[in-house]
């Protein structure tokens, strides 16, 4: 029984590894006032570009960092669209994942073709830091990603609230007339608070496909962009309790996964179901009480 | 050493003449009060200040030197800062972080230090806030003094303060009173822009007046009083005014009582406004702009229900009736906003059935030959230039405010809601729609004329009630109203 | 308003020309994939018809998406909502043995239309009554019905014999009739087709369209009017579900004749970009699905023929997506500075 917690809580920290990633990225971006749909999209494009550049190169950190690069390149494109021009950020968002996604098929079959044969590299190892505890080293035996997404929800915290980037990020997103009546440029700072937040989604995805998987495939992010945006709302676009919510959503996924491998007879569907319904209540809830930034959902106009 | 002087500004917007050959100074350490009526060209001389607009002409001095101001940047490095009604404050982070927002050097925000500094500056000017409260928890009042803190701590000498009061309960304003008095004697210079004549008397060292874009007058508040004030911001002489009791007519048809609607901040945007209005009466309702017409237009047009009081239509209960309801019980109702109360993306056959929509239809689909033909009649009676298919949004204000009008008309109302009902409206299209609400009053309609031109409301009203600060002032017969009258109450300036 | 016909040729155009890149990247000449892309299609009856039949889901999912956004409701569940139709249509048609086709037949589209109007029910219910951000939820459930159909494929309807996860065949009266011998085009296209006349008389033509319309354009204008929008939304939202529950019904009886999870290639979300390049007019959405089915169906003659991607095509459409919706906000820039 005490193994099978211990391997529970060592497989929820793999879990929301990448959900701590991507949630992060949209933190910045609806801080800035962009509710960023194109989250979906740019995880799989961080996991297909992140695959294709281990892959091609040899070397995984390659992957992460083109993965980083590819979703600051989306992250950019949203700008374009729902910044620059003001589009209708549902509807551009969407177009956004919608392209991302095209891209990332399409460049995939461009550079492995159409072997029978799924492309695979050897992912990362994981790493394990308490290698003489058995509790603790079963725990933190995890990949170098899953270490830095939980390193970076305190240096988000203090980038946010702790840095004048932060400040003016926190002001644009709540009243974007106030922040440029304050001298500071609100197209630029919301593209790069995009672009951020891209680059963290980017990285997201490529966990699943360097660091899990080893391969990539089709249905490899599976909604979890999605998850990630109901996150952010549950987790009141405040880092820390960013954490709290993907190591809750990990823990369900993780749970169902072992019940699944012990053979239970179990309508396992359900469970992998069971973080969206969670979130949808989560949602109800917190509708009315949510500080969601004033502007969200508000293109800039300066008259 | 004068701190501000503006020489000979012009200000034009196509053919209005905002500011004409304006002089105007500001002495080192004195509240210097820009008076007049809505539209006399105080916020755009000031906005020409803050380098928010550009003048045509003229030059601007600040302490001795000749300056060019294009933006709020290069005037807050001037030593001016600006403090209007809409605040620009974010309300979830601090006062301090508010305070220094886009005033900050590096890379790291230290709340301990930004708040010590807040916290020195709050006492040295004398501008008490808590550094580290969240802005969304303070009253407006104290919203206002993190503004004003705001501007001090940009290094601000000379300060606008634009209408400050309007959106201040009583007591928040003698408490900015005494900030302003305090900080003035510190050496800064204040410019206090209002169309309240007792504030201006209570407050300022001298007081300029404008009218119509010009000035009118300079003087000392020593040398002068509210009745020579109010002459010179309506440019004629003033009488005693005798109050009409609100419900003194013979066949009140549509009756207000007691109607209050609370605001934010327990502010009530209503106060206990009762009035009615016979057959064949236009009662106008005067009122400078944001003292509760607009909240009153929604109320009475059924948008909003009122927290208390009631509305009655021949003896009858309307208080919470829906839009539609209200219209079958014979209110016409335009909206305050044409382009709020329409739908700009259908057409002008579509907006003029929209709201009887039960009368277009027949065996369940759109009765499209009835819609074009009475639209068809309408477009014809009412002059308006447009064919039924057109979309509204293409129509010309005039055009579009005869939509609107004919909306409501069209279905032969007992009583007619008009509210700014020519604003931004053309001379021709002015002048038709003044003569189809006189027409409606020849017709024995009961007309309620919520206007902010005060001669609009004194050339079509029987009666007139001037609205302030949510309250019902005083009602004047149209006999007895002279502009100066109506101006004095506008003003708050004679209490009830 | 001829500029408004244009956009759709411009963006189009625009959207070709940057796609290029993508072709050239891919080792080949553009001029020739277009070629295949856009004339071989047409050139020969069987592909021809293919077109149509790759057109049917998106009419339908079109026409849905059409029907919320007019009203001002983001539905993005339309992907959902046809699985629901298909798990209708599936039961229907595999239990219901000994009823002849006249029955069964509208009974799948009765029940399809239900299970969409259904699946798209608590996040209408959620938005009216809650404001509760549409768009999220409708996301949600497109994702929480996939995890339903899994559990159904792999639980009660996994085929006993070959134990793969698809529900049993349909009986021969359940299976909607092709059109044309030879040829996959079927019933749902009639469908589709009398839908599009439908739909347009709804949205056009009855005093309940009007309404919606109104609601959709201008919320504050709907409410001076009069107009109950919340209500107005809610039955917009829900009959949107129901239309795009028909798309599953179509595909599942006129296609596949059992249930699988990759019935729909994610035909709700282009179903987004078909309204949107129809400038949410049925007729506009008619030409836009079948365009898009074109584009579907070109990507697998340029992939056969130049070896390029078959997602040649969804880069294509999404571009297309973009392209479009900035192509309309610069034009209504325009209208308002003059």
């Amino acid at each position: 029984m005490g193994d099978f917690i211990i391997d529970i809580i060592a497989a929820t920290l793999r879990v929301a590894t990448p959900l701590i990633f991507a949630t992060l990225g949209e933190l910045f971006c609806e801080r800035a006032g962009i509710l960023n749909l194109g989250i979906e999209g740019t995880m799989f494009f961080g996991a297909f570009s992140g695959f294709a550049a281990a892959s091609l190169s040899g070397s995984l950190w390659v992957g992460v960092l083109t993965a980083l690069v590819g979703g600051m390149l989306s992250g950019w494109l949203m700008s374009l669209f729902s910044v620059r021009l003001g589009v209708n950020q549902h509807v551009s968002g969407l177009g956004i994942t919608l392209l991302m996604t095209a891209l990332s098929l399409f460049g995939f079959r461009v550079i492995f073709g159409e072997s029978r044969v799924l492309p695979s590299i050897t992912p990362f190892k994981q790493l394990s830091i308490f290698p003489n505890s058995p509790v603790l080293g079963e725990i933190f035996s995890q990949y170098a990603l899953t270490y830095i997404a939980i390193a970076l929800i305190p240096i988000v915290w203090w980038v946010v609230y702790r840095t004048n980037f932060g400040l003016n990020l926190r002001s644009v997103g709540d009243n974007p007339e106030a922040t440029d009546a304050a001298g500071i440029n609100v197209y630029n700072l919301r593209t790069i608070a995009l672009v951020i937040g891209g680059a963290l989604m980017g990285v997201g995805g490529a966990f699943l496909s360097v660091a899990q998987l080893g391969s990539f495939t089709f249905g490899i992010v599976a909604g979890r962009g999605w998850v990630c945006i109901a996150l952010i709302i549950f987790a009141n676009w405040h880092p820390i309790k960013v954490l709290w919510g993907a190591l809750l959503f990990g823990s369900v996924q993780a749970l169902q996964s072992r019940l699944q491998l012990t053979g239970i007879k179990l309508p396992y569907e359900l469970f992998l179901a069971l973080p969206y319904i969670v979130t949808i209540i989560a949602l109800t809830l917190a509708g009315r009480n949510a500080s969601y930034p004033a502007a969200l959902l508000k293109p800039y106009k300066r008259e | 050493m004068l701190a501000v002087e503006m020489k000979h500004i012009y200000k034009s917007f196509g053919p209005v003449k905002a500011n004409h050959d304006v002089n105007f100074d500001l002495e080192q350490g004195e509240i210097h009060a820009l008076l007049g009526e809505n539209g006399a060209g105080k916020t755009t001389l000031m906005r020409i200040l803050y380098g928010l607009y550009k003048a045509d002409m003229g030059e601007i001095f600040i302490n001795g030197e000749k300056v060019a101001i294009h933006s709020p940047k290069e005037a807050i490095a001037a030593g001016v800062g600006m403090v209007t009604q809409h605040f620009t404050l974010v309300p979830p982070l601090t006062v301090a972080e508010n305070v220094v927002l886009g005033y900050t050097n590096g890379v790291v925000l230290s709340q301990r230090e930004i708040e010590k500094n807040v916290a020195a500056a709050s006492e040295k000017f004398g501008i008490l806030v808590n550094p580290s409260a969240l802005v969304k928890d303070l009253s407006v009042g104290e919203r206002q003094r993190v503004e004003i803190l705001k501007a001090l701590y940009r290094n601000a000498r000379i300060l606008i303060m634009d209408e400050p009061t309007a959106v201040l309960v009583p007591q928040e304003v003698d408490v900015l009173f005494e900030s302003l008095l305090r900080l003035v004697k510190s050496g800064l210079s204040v410019i206090f822009i209002s169309h309240k004549l007792i504030e201006v008397m209570a407050v300022s060292d001298r007081i300029t007046v404008l009218r119509d874009g010009k000035v009118a007058n300079t003087v000392k508040k020593s040398e002068t009083n509210q009745v020579e004030l109010a002459k010179m911001m309506v440019g004629r002489e003033t009488f005693g005014v005798r109050l009409l009791d609100a419900c003194e007519t013979s066949e009140p048809i549509y009756e207000l009582s007691g109607v209050t609607l609370d605001g934010k901040h327990g502010k009530k945007v209503l106060d206990d406004v009762s009035f009615c209005v016979s057959r064949g009466e236009i009662l106008g309702i005067a009122g400078v702009s944001g003292n509760g017409q607009g909240e009153l237009t929604e109320v009475i047009t059924g948008l909003v229900t009122p927290t208390k009081g009631s509305i009655k239509i021949e003896g009858r209960d309307i208080t919470h009736l829906a839009p539609g309801q209200l219209s079958d019980a014979g209110i016409g109702r335009t909206p305050q906003d044409r382009h709020e109360g329409t739908i700009g993306d259908l057409s002008v056959a579509e907006n003029l059935a929209l709201e009887h929509i039960k009368d277009y239809t027949q065996k369940g689909l759109l009765d499209r030959k009835k819609i074009r033909d009475d639209a068809t009649t309408i477009i014809k009676e009412f002059q308006i230039k447009a064919s039924p298919g057109d979309q509204l949004r293409k129509l010309s204000g005039g055009n579009m405010q005869k939509v609107v009008l004919a909306r409501a008309l069209s279905r032969k109302p007992k009583v007619l809601i008009a509210s700014q009902p020519t604003r931004g409206l053309d001379v021709g299209a002015t002048e038709y729609v003044r003569n189809r609400l006189l027409e409606e009053r020849a017709r024995g309609t009961a007309i309620v004329l919520l206007s902010e031109d005060l001669d609009e409301v004194l050339a079509l009203s029987d009666r007139i009630a001037v609205i302030y600060e949510g309250r019902i002032m005083g009602v004047v017969p149209s006999a007895e109203a002279t502009p100066e009258k109506i101006g004095l109450l506008m003003a708050g300036a004679v209490q009830h | 308003m001829w500029t408004r016909a244009l956009i759709p040729v411009a963006a189009v155009l625009a959207t070709f020309v940057i796609t290029s890149i993508f072709i050239i990247l891919a080792g080949a000449n553009p001029f020739e994939a277009y070629y295949n892309f856009i004339i071989v299609p047409l050139s020969s009856k069987f592909s021809a018809l293919e077109v149509l039949v790759k057109a049917t889901p998106l009419i339908f999912t079109g026409l849905a998406v059409t029907f919320a956004f007019a009203a001002g409701y983001y539905n993005i569940g339309a992907e959902g909502q046809l699985y629901a139709g298909a798990v209708a249509a599936a039961w229907v048609g595999a239990t219901f043995t000994n009823l002849p086709a006249i029955v069964v037949v509208p009974l799948m589209l009765v029940l399809g239309f239900a299970a969409g109007m259904l699946w798209a029910l608590l996040p209408a219910f959620l938005k009216v009554k809650l404001k509760v951000d549409e768009v999220v939820t409708t996301l949600l459930m497109n994702s929480i019905i996939m995890y339903f159909i899994s559990a159904l494929l792999n639980g009660p309807w996994r085929d006993p014999e070959t134990g793969w996860p698809k529900s049993p065949e349909f009986f021969e009266a359940a299976r909607f009739v092709q059109l044309i011998p030879k040829s996959r085009l079927h019933l749902g296209f009639v469908i589709a087709l009398i839908l599009v006349v439908i739909v347009f008389i709804v949205i056009k033509r009855t005093p309940f369209g009007l309404q919606m319309r109104a609601a959709g354009a201008s919320k504050a204008g709907a409410l001076f009017a009069g107009i109950n929008v919340n209500r107005t939304m809610l039955i917009a939202a829900l009959v949107s579900g129901g239309i795009a529950g028909l798309a599953g019904v179509s595909e599942i009886a006129g296609i596949h004749y059992h249930l699988i999870s990759e019935l729909s290639g994610g035909y709700g979300y282009t179903g987004i970009i078909v309204a949107t390049l129809g400038g949410l007019n049925p007729i506009g959405v008619s030409v836009a699905a079948m365009f898009i089915g074109l584009i579907d169906t070109g990507a697998q003659t340029v992939s056969r023929v130049l070896g390029v991607p078959v997602y040649l095509g969804d880069v294509v459409q999404s571009t297309l997506l973009l392209v479009t919706l900035s192509m309309l906000l610069l034009q209504n820039y325009r209208i308002k500075r003059i």
